[in-house]
């Protein structure tokens, strides 16, 4: 290795330009030209600096950004008409608070039935059966052809259909239970069985589509090993699946959070239908529209540090080495960089 | 039949079955398979026999039917007429009042675990590790406990030469270490028979021995080994049998001797004179 050193060392008084302190410690790659004897040695520019391209129009672009994104929060720190006081005051009203837990429930119930309606309609779709293919064809059309405002109402009014509701023996008198539509589909049933039924005509295309993205030849191998049909679904195909599934899927379900808001038809007291209430009554109709924002903002927020924490996982071996999270970024600028900074502070 | 793949014992290195003591299972008889794509014959009759312990090795111009023919072995291809039976017991159908029913999905999974078979593009499974890749199949279709399964599979992983790769994923993996945990993985079964589909087709060509070298090393094990390959000079190798397949037939078949130095088909010869000259006579 020195020697090696000491023979370009040695050559480089010839080469014109080079910097005479740099480059003798760290230029191995031109030692084996040196060897074999090469005539006129290339020029060696292991000892110069490295200037990075400029990019003026980045730096143009940059400011006009910062600029616009200044003015926006300005106005909003000092146009009075935001009434930010007004928005502090409900915005952890108990009623406010209420219809936030409406919200978050009919959002989970409805997600969790609508996924998992949605993957059986996806198997249906993908088995060998007409009829279940047919099935599963028919619902995703009809439920994706019709506003979900409709389907909600629909639902609701269901007692005008069909009166009661009865389980027993078909074209007898036989009946094990019988129920009044009317009491059986409460406003709460008739939002979740509407968010749940649409939401699962959605989620069934896209559980689908990431199944159609794993290669057939891991089931072929599943099925050459003996893995039972359900196993080689849950273990070898979903997991892998998963990778395509997720990022539509937040999309959804954070679709799902507002389109819970549609629910105000039905006069069921969610978030957005309490605020209608309040502002309807004291007339800030628009800082209290900023309330119900401001909460969708959080649960939207809040839904992406899962979606990043989900898809990171399911990232397993579809990446050689998996990136850090931003916290385990922080987490090294700190552990890097703070013994640094506190003795400069002291 | 049968005759056909045991009639040159004394050109083959070594005789089949009797120079492995433990060979006693694992007896394909393959009678009469045929199979249709659409309109294409891919298999016009194939009859083949593999003894216990055996070691046939199938080459054939590409598109001649030996991938389909591998497939049917463990009914991942019905076929469409003949049959095939390992240790006397028919593949993917049960006899019943003078009729062959297809086995329920449960039967044909149980019998697929005496036949383990290696991919040409290894299909391991990418978000399982290599230890996870190898016990899958051990605990949940043959119901073996996790630490029994777990144990094994790390000795299996050590005999292909990759115990301190256990916890790897296989992207993580070169191409012919993920071959090798896909031969250990086929091997956890304990099967009767491993089938080997192009195992090294789809590596770089300095990986293709480290495959081959586990692969020969099973050929002395008693497992029957049915090999479809166009590595020629390790089917010289390896081989008790070498079939040769053209246009959905077995043209020709024989000890490696034999057939790659005195073929009788002039079909296996101009074969044979495109595929090996230039390998041997480097």
């Amino acid at each position: 290795m020195s020697s090696a050193a000491t023979t370009v060392a040695q050559s480089a008084p010839s080469t014109a330009g080079r910097p005479a302190s740099t480059g003798a410690a760290d230029s191995t790659p031109e030692s084996t030209e040196t060897g074999t004897g090469t005539e006129a040695p290339a020029v060696d520019y292991s000892g110069y600096k490295l200037v990075p391209a400029k990019h003026p129009g980045r730096w143009v672009g940059t400011v006009l950004v910062a600029l616009g994104v200044a003015a926006v929060l300005w106005s909003l720190a000092t146009n009075p008409r935001w009434e930010w006081g007004v928005v502090a005051q409900w915005f952890t009203a108990q009623s406010v608070v209420n219809g936030l837990i409406e919200t978050l429930k009919l959002t989970a119930i409805s997600g969790a039935l609508g996924f998992i309606l949605g993957f059986v309609l996806a198997l249906m779709r993908l088995s060998a059966s007409p009829l279940l293919v047919g099935v599963s064809w028919t619902f995703s059309w009809i439920f994706r052809s019709t506003p979900l405002l409709v389907q909600l109402l629909l639902w609701y009014n269901l007692g005008y259909l069909y009166e009661k509701v009865s389980l027993g023996i078909p074209f007898t008198d036989v009946r094990f239970f019988e129920v009044q539509t009317t009491t059986l589909i409460s406003q709460f049933a008739a939002a979740v069985l509407g968010l749940t039924l649409n939401q699962a005509a959605y989620s069934a295309e896209i559980i689908r589509g990431g199944i159609l993205s794993v290669d057939q030849g891991q089931l072929e191998a599943a099925a050459a090993l003996g893995i039972p049909a359900w196993r080689r679904s849950t273990r070898i195909v979903l997991p892998q699946a998963m990778r395509a599934i997720l990022p539509t899927a937040f999309n959804e379900i954070i679709g799902l959070v507002k389109g819970t808001s549609i629910v105000y038809v039905l006069a069921y007291s969610e978030l957005f239908y309490t605020v209608q209430v309040i502002y309807n009554r004291t007339q800030q109709v628009l800082p209290l529209l900023l309330v119900a924002t401001l909460w969708y903002v959080v649960i939207t927020s809040v839904l992406s540090v899962f979606q990043y924490y989900i898809e990171r996982h399911y990232s397993k071996g579809a990446v050689r080495n998996l990136p850090l999270t931003p916290l385990q970024k922080v987490r090294r600028f700190f552990a890097t960089h703070a013994p640094a900074d506190r003795k400069t502070l002291r | 039949m049968s005759t056909a793949v045991t009639e040159s014992p004394t050109a083959a290195p070594a005789a089949p079955a009797a120079s492995s003591p433990a060979a006693t299972r694992g007896h394909v008889e393959i009678t009469d398979v045929r199979k249709t794509f659409g309109a294409t014959e891919v298999l016009k009759g194939v009859s083949l026999t593999v003894p216990p312990g055996g070691v046939a090795v199938i080459v054939g111009p590409s598109g001649s039917g030996k991938s389909t023919l591998l497939r049917t072995i463990n009914h991942l291809e019905k076929v469409d007429g003949g049959y095939i039976t390992i240790d006397g017991e028919l593949v993917g159908y049960r006899l019943r009042h003078n009729k062959l029913h297809e086995l329920r999905e449960k039967d044909i999974l149980k019998q697929r675990t005496d036949i383990g078979m290696v991919f040409q593009n290894f299909n391991l499974f990418p978000h399982l590790t290599a230890l996870e890749n190898v016990i899958e199949a051990p605990i949940v279709a043959q119901g073996r406990p996790k630490e029994e399964a777990r144990k094994r599979a790390l000795e299996l992983l050590d005999r292909v030469g990759l115990k301190d790769r256990a916890s790897a994923y296989p992207r993580q993996l070169s191409g012919g270490q993920q071959q090798r945990v896909a031969i250990a993985r086929a091997l956890a079964l304990n099967p009767k028979i491993l089938l080997f589909d192009e195992p090294t087709s789809a590596l770089d060509p300095e990986l293709v021995n480290e495959v081959l070298d586990v692969i020969r090393e099973l050929a002395t094990s008693g497992t029957t080994l049915i090999i479809v390959t166009h590595e020629m000079g390790f089917a010289r190798d390896v081989a008790d049998t070498v079939v040769f397949m053209d246009e959905g037939q077995i043209i020709e078949q024989g000890g490696p001797q034999n057939i790659f130095t005195n073929p009788r088909e002039p079909r296996t010869r101009s074969f044979f004179s495109k595929v090996i000259e230039p390998a041997f006579n480097i």
